[in-house]
């Protein structure tokens, strides 16, 4: 069940004057179960793969298989990959429309033609994978904080029982309460259902903490593509295409220049934390 | 007298249901007293849903208090015969860059705002060359502002707000949507114009990294001011910022955990620099 993406490019405007390189020839493979970090500056080319991921874009060279099969050949189901790659654009509480947040989360199962009563169990099931309280289930979804409608929106996607989830900044505007509870559902999510996350962040904070892959995007190219701590090794170069590391990196690297021995290569709190703890002689207590 | 001073401030809105029918009254802001000093870089912080945009549209007039009075640079912000001057002395940038761009060409948007204002013609490239070259800009002047990044397209917003020659500037999280050098390039721009121009500073952000260049930092919950001080201080209340569903910047955090485990450090580290320097001692 693994995403291939072979060669893919994408021209915005092709055959006009206007014409521009969004995507150039982009190689990458999604496999199962992965918890994937999509990084790069504004105008890097990550919205534009994302939606080449569930064929909302079609490719202008190149192909994308889906579990062995091209996406854009004659005769394959389009709905259903939608089903298995599910999308949670940015700010996605402005697509929520329903008269309560039941019938919003419903909406999704009930146009895949399920049963009213799969459609109830998987909206309930969504709802309590993201961590929403029963007792607003009737709502109006407008009435909701912006964290909560977020949640919503994401139940509202997680409904179609995708294999694959996309969030494009599903974070942007929320206090950092709000961010931590929606980063740990989706991780603890992961883990209950072994689903694939493919995550859009500019925080690279963020990225550290969670993700066991990271992709970096420069000008519609792949630049990096590994774990967290060999792309953050490369920090100066990220700072080059307006990126960075996490501040604990350069934490560490100050204070290696100062002359306590540390390796520089932490990218989580906690990590830095051993560190110097170890670099201080005081690990043992 | 402060160039902002807001006493009092109550704001309501009625809330309605599906029909349209009155359900019950939220206090949005609830008795806010504030004093921005000409000149001072000032830190709103606070969860979704705290008041403190609701706070801000008080300051250049899109919303009227409930109860209380709110002043800029002297002026009621009730009285209608001062509005459109109100808003000419306190500028407002929003979260998303793409909404607040209208001119197909830099130095046009930035233009809009004085030329509204009936500046003569001549003066009016003066400012946009002055608040283009004040965000570091002015070589896109000729450009379309749809090519632009986020982080360049705010700091044209923010032009078009200097170009109008306000005494105050209110950003409800301006970096919101941006990438990490986005980020720095807004806030670097906005610490220069506060430091260079001396213009008045109210920047609402999420981003805790952000505000420990503030003069002060203002805590809001559930419409009401909580904690206010240096930056030091707040960010020494780790537990209670955690709390109020808020968070310290990561160094501020290590030292805190470090602490925590016997390390001897002081309270409220906010640069590496800092934590460097105590941690060698």
């Amino acid at each position: 069940m693994a995403i291939i993406l072979d060669h893919v490019s994408h021209i915005y405007e092709k055959d006009t004057e206007m014409a521009a390189f969004a995507l150039k020839d982009v190689c990458l493979t999604i496999p199962d179960g992965q918890f994937i970090g999509l990084i790069g500056h504004t105008g890097s080319g990550k919205s534009t793969l994302v939606q080449h991921l569930n064929g909302l874009l079609a490719p202008t060279g190149g192909h994308i298989y889906f579990n062995g099969r091209d996406i854009h050949e004659d005769g394959f189901d389009k709905k259903e990959l939608r089903s298995k790659v599910g999308l949670v654009f940015q700010y996605p509480e402005h697509q929520l429309f329903e008269v309560d947040v039941f019938t919003d989360v419903c909406f999704g199962p009930k146009n895949l033609g399920l049963s009213v009563k799969e459609t109830q169990l998987r909206a309930f099931e969504a709802l309590r994978q993201v961590g929403f309280p029963e007792d607003y289930f009737y709502q109006s979804p407008f009435d909701l904080s912006g964290g909560q409608k977020r949640r919503v929106a994401i139940a509202g996607v997680l409904a179609m029982k995708p294999d694959v989830l996309v969030l494009d900044e599903p974070t942007a505007g929320l206090d950092p309460k709000g961010r931590d509870e929606i980063l740990d559902r989706i991780a603890a999510l992961k883990e209950e259902t072994g689903i694939t996350v493919v995550l859009v962040s500019h925080s690279m904070e963020d990225i550290a903490r969670y993700v066991d892959r990271i992709i970096v995007m420069n000008r519609g190219s792949v630049l990096f593509d590994d774990i967290p701590k060999a792309v953050f090794a490369h920090y100066r170069e990220l700072e080059s295409v307006g990126l960075a590391a996490p501040q604990v990196t350069y934490i560490m690297q100050a204070l290696r220049e100062k002359g306590l021995a540390v390796r520089t290569d932490a990218t989580t709190l906690e990590e830095a934390q051993r560190e110097i703890l170890r670099a201080l002689g005081r690990d043992g207590k | 007298m402060g160039i902002i001073q807001a006493s009092k401030l109550v704001f309501e809105y009625i809330r309605r249901d599906e029909e349209g029918n009155a359900e019950g009254i939220t206090r949005a802001v609830d008795e806010v007293d504030l004093d921005v000093k000409q000149g001072e870089f000032v830190a709103i912080l606070g969860h979704n849903g705290s008041g403190k945009s609701t706070l801000a549209k008080h300051i250049n007039a899109i919303l009227y208090p409930t109860e209380g009075t709110v002043l800029v640079d002297g002026k009621d912000t009730r009285d209608e015969a001062h509005i459109w001057e109100i808003r000419q002395k306190a500028g407002m940038v929003f979260q998303n860059p793409d909404n607040q761009i209208i001119g197909q060409v830099v130095e046009e948007d930035v233009g809009f705002g004085p030329e509204n204002m009936g500046v003569p013609t001549k003066e009016i490239w003066e400012r946009v060359e002055e608040s283009l070259k004040a965000v570091g800009m002015y070589e896109f002047r000729k450009h379309s502002p749809n090519k632009l990044s986020g982080g360049q397209k705010q700091r044209v917003s923010i032009a078009g707000v200097i170009a109008m020659h306000p005494k105050c500037i209110i950003l409800d999280e301006p970096t919101a949507m941006l990438d990490p050098n986005g980020r720095k390039e807004v806030i670097r721009a906005v610490r220069a114009l506060n430091q260079v121009e001396h213009v008045t500073i109210l920047l609402i952000t999420h981003y805790m990294e952000e505000v420990i260049y503030a003069d002060r930092v203002i805590v809001m919950d559930q419409g009401r001011v909580v904690m206010q001080g240096i930056p030091r201080e707040i960010f020494s209340r780790v537990e209670k910022l955690k709390e109020l569903r808020l968070d310290v910047p990561q160094v501020t955090m290590l030292a805190h955990e470090l602490k925590k485990k016997g390390i001897s450090l002081p309270d409220g580290i906010l640069t590496t620099q800092e934590l460097a320097q105590a941690l060698m001692q």
